[in-house]
């Protein structure tokens, strides 16, 4: 019977991971989705984001009933407790991600009825970047790889002045030519959504951390000075 | 020996019960004869085989358990060699095998761990779901964008007893990258081409018009105007030259090269052709190369373009007088991995901050007046960070304004098995290093 217990506990505790998984995944897409939404406007597939993002939303719901229900029934210690926590908080970085996915989504019809801007290229690049970062912190959360999360958490800067770039190339268009004001501001609200994406994935980076070691990061992520990394930010013929 | 012996105890006893059937008249004499002689032939086709062959039953079972050897070989060997990843789940979603394909495009062994571990896309775990509790043969479409954006065709197969509620799945990828990016280069050649190539097309027609009008008996304009128009055909060639560079390396951005490749080699041609650059610049190539450099998996024609493309840059935006350093050493190790890098470093005035992470983007120019005059085309750094990411390198960039640049390639060292493997002076169809000429393909 006891045996059976444990068996029935380990089975919930993989029940757990399996469902960030699949809920990290579901981001993942969504965040894509959203990104490709944005450069190809496409009005259809930024409705399909929306309508999604239900999905991620349950999904969270989920994974707190079962975490509140692992820790009142099983009252787990150390590392259990510590994986049961860390899910919870995980799912709602996750659930945040989606939404700001669902957000990206919601400007398409209006960007879509814009004149093309050039900066939906820098746009994208970002994107890839923000992606390629959700990519690598899910990657260490199923392989709980904390110097991976760090990897990701240090990052996290060079997301931040690809922010801060577009945000000087907007401005200066929008000084150029007022009739751009509108969708300039529209893909200052992107940047902005997808720097919080990134501000995530750094949180998750935080919670892997936790996660295996049982300690936070020490000190405020490294600024390093005029040194990036653009190695990440990849591969497709869109960018680059 | 022995059988023979039996064999003839047996037919002398079905001979004899012939003959006492023949005695008793229960059969003709005729039909005991055929029979008689049956019996013979048949006998001695079993002698025959027995002394030619080991005995027939013992036969048998041995071609059995061979057989079952053999197809536990055949899948192994099947499994092993296929070029496309294959993976077999268990009814729980765990991989129970993998192939060597399919550990390369998971970049890590998945045996025994959940697949949603290392492929979480929405699309895949509903069809796992859906087949493996009974729905028929799935075909999905999957996309993987980062790090380098591939498409998959992947086939969901349920493996077992359709009585069980989940079974075990066998899962074959196929890689259609390659087909999906030549539909959407085309497409982003014309976009691109079109675009950059509108300016010196404009130029050139504009000074035709006035030397076909208003220039026509101008000899000073003349010169003037030729002179003008040759520089822009020259931008317009090395446009194309780039755009068709970079469209090449992008087509095999997912396949990482598989050629031992002596870096410090490489560099020191490199350096050697644009020696004569860097003196017209006023500047100069300082080496700083290892006794022995360990080889890295490359392609030697895009390392030497990535390379031809940062050294060029150097001199281009260095400060006349100050040398050019290109530095190659061992870097850190990053997950038990070696690594080597190479690093390129101006004395120039640097680049702004907020430029720096998008250096690589296509077209983008800190100051396209500047670049235009040196003969930029906005497309150098684009392409050396396309072919890193196909060495599955980094490119990282440092620069302080006012004191200059360093551009730095790391690249993943061959491990040592493989280096001795490939030694030079084996019978390696395609020598790695040694004996290649070095093609001098689009410049900055």
């Amino acid at each position: 019977m006891a045996e059976h217990m444990i068996k029935a506990y380990e089975d919930e505790l993989a029940r757990l991971s399996g469902l960030l998984a699949r809920m990290g995944g579901l981001a993942e897409a969504q965040l894509a989705d959203a990104i490709d939404a944005i450069v190809r406007r496409d009005v259809a597939l930024a409705d399909r984001i929306i309508e999604t993002d239900i999905q991620i939303d349950q999904l969270d719901r989920e994974i707190e009933a079962l975490a509140v229900r692992l820790l009142a029934l099983r009252q787990p210690m150390g590392p259990d407790l510590r994986q049961i926590v860390s899910a919870s908080r995980i799912g709602t970085d996750l659930e945040r991600i989606g939404d700001l996915a669902k957000n990206l989504a919601k400007r398409v019809p209006i960007l879509s009825q814009a004149t093309p801007m050039r900066a939906v290229r820098g746009l994208e690049r970002m994107g890839r970047q923000v992606l390629g970062q959700l990519k690598d912190v899910l990657d260490a959360l199923s392989a709980r790889d904390a110097d991976a999360a760090r990897i990701v958490w240090q990052r996290d800067e060079e997301i931040d002045d690809m922010n801060n770039s577009l945000f000087r190339e907007l401005l200066t268009y929008m000084m150029e030519d007022p009739r751009t004001i509108t969708v300039s501001t529209h893909l200052l609200f992107i940047s902005k959504n997808l720097e919080r994406v990134g501000d995530h994935c750094t949180n998750i980076a935080e919670t892997i951390h936790y996660l295996s070691t049982g300690s936070t990061f020490e000190g405020d992520r490294p600024k390093a000075v005029g040194a990036y990394d653009t190695s990440d930010a990849t591969g497709d013929p869109g960018e680059g | 020996m022995v059988q023979i012996k039996q064999i003839a105890v047996i037919l002398a006893g079905a001979w004899g019960i012939i003959g006492l059937f023949l005695g008793l008249g229960l059969i003709s004499s005729s039909v005991a004869f055929a029979l008689g002689l049956t019996l013979g032939l048949a006998v001695t086709a079993a002698v025959r085989l027995g002394i030619d062959a080991r005995p027939a039953p013992l036969a048998e079972t041995i071609q059995l358990a061979d057989r079952d050897q053999l197809q536990s070989a055949l899948g192994e060997a099947v499994l092993s060699r296929l070029p496309d990843p294959v993976l077999v789940l268990d009814a729980l979603g765990r991989v129970l095998r993998a192939s060597p394909a399919a550990i390369a495009l998971l970049g890590d062994n998945p045996t025994e761990r959940p697949l949603a571990a290392f492929l979480r896309a929405p699309i895949l775990l509903d069809a796992i779901d859906a087949v493996s509790n009974g729905a028929d043969l799935q075909v999905i479409e999957l996309t993987l964008r980062v790090p380098v954006e591939r498409h998959l065709e992947v086939r969901l197969v349920r493996i077992s007893d359709p009585g069980a509620r989940r079974s075990p799945l066998l899962i074959l990828f196929h890689d259609m990258t390659a087909v999906k990016r030549a539909e959407r280069m085309r497409a982003d050649f014309v976009a691109n081409a079109s675009h950059e190539l509108k300016t010196p097309l404009t130029v050139l027609s504009g000074f035709i018009e006035t030397l076909e009008g208003p220039a026509r008996d101008d000899e000073k304009a003349r010169a003037r105007f030729l002179a003008i128009m040759r520089e822009q055909a020259g931008r317009m060639a090395r446009l194309v030259n780039d755009l068709l560079s970079l469209s090449r390396i992008e087509l095999n951005e997912h396949l990482a090269p598989r050629d031992l490749v002596d870096l410090g080699a490489i560099v020191r041609d490199v350096a050697d052709g644009l020696a004569m650059v860097a003196t017209l610049n006023k500047t100069s190539i300082q080496l700083r190369l290892p006794d022995a450099c360990s080889p890295v998996y490359g392609d030697r024609d895009e390392l030497v373009q990535a390379i031809q493309n940062l050294i060029d840059n150097a001199i281009k935006y260095g400060r006349p007088g100050r040398p050019i350093d290109v530095i190659v050493t061992d870097a850190p190790n990053m997950g038990g991995q070696q690594r080597q890098s190479l690093t390129v470093r101006d004395y120039g005035d640097g680049i702004a901050r907020e430029h720096i992470p998008r250096l690589t983007e296509r077209f983008y120019r800190v100051d396209a007046v500047r670049s235009r005059e040196r003969g930029g085309t906005g497309l150098g750094l684009a392409i050396v960070k396309h072919i890193i990411n196909r060495h599955r390198g980094q490119l990282s960039i440092e620069s302080i304004v006012g004191e200059g640049s360093q551009f730095t390639i790391i690249l993943p060292a061959a491990p040592e098995a493989a280096q001795q493997m490939e030694e030079p002076g084996t019978t390696s169809p395609d020598p790695p290093i040694a004996g290649r000429p070095t093609k001098m393909l689009g410049v900055v």
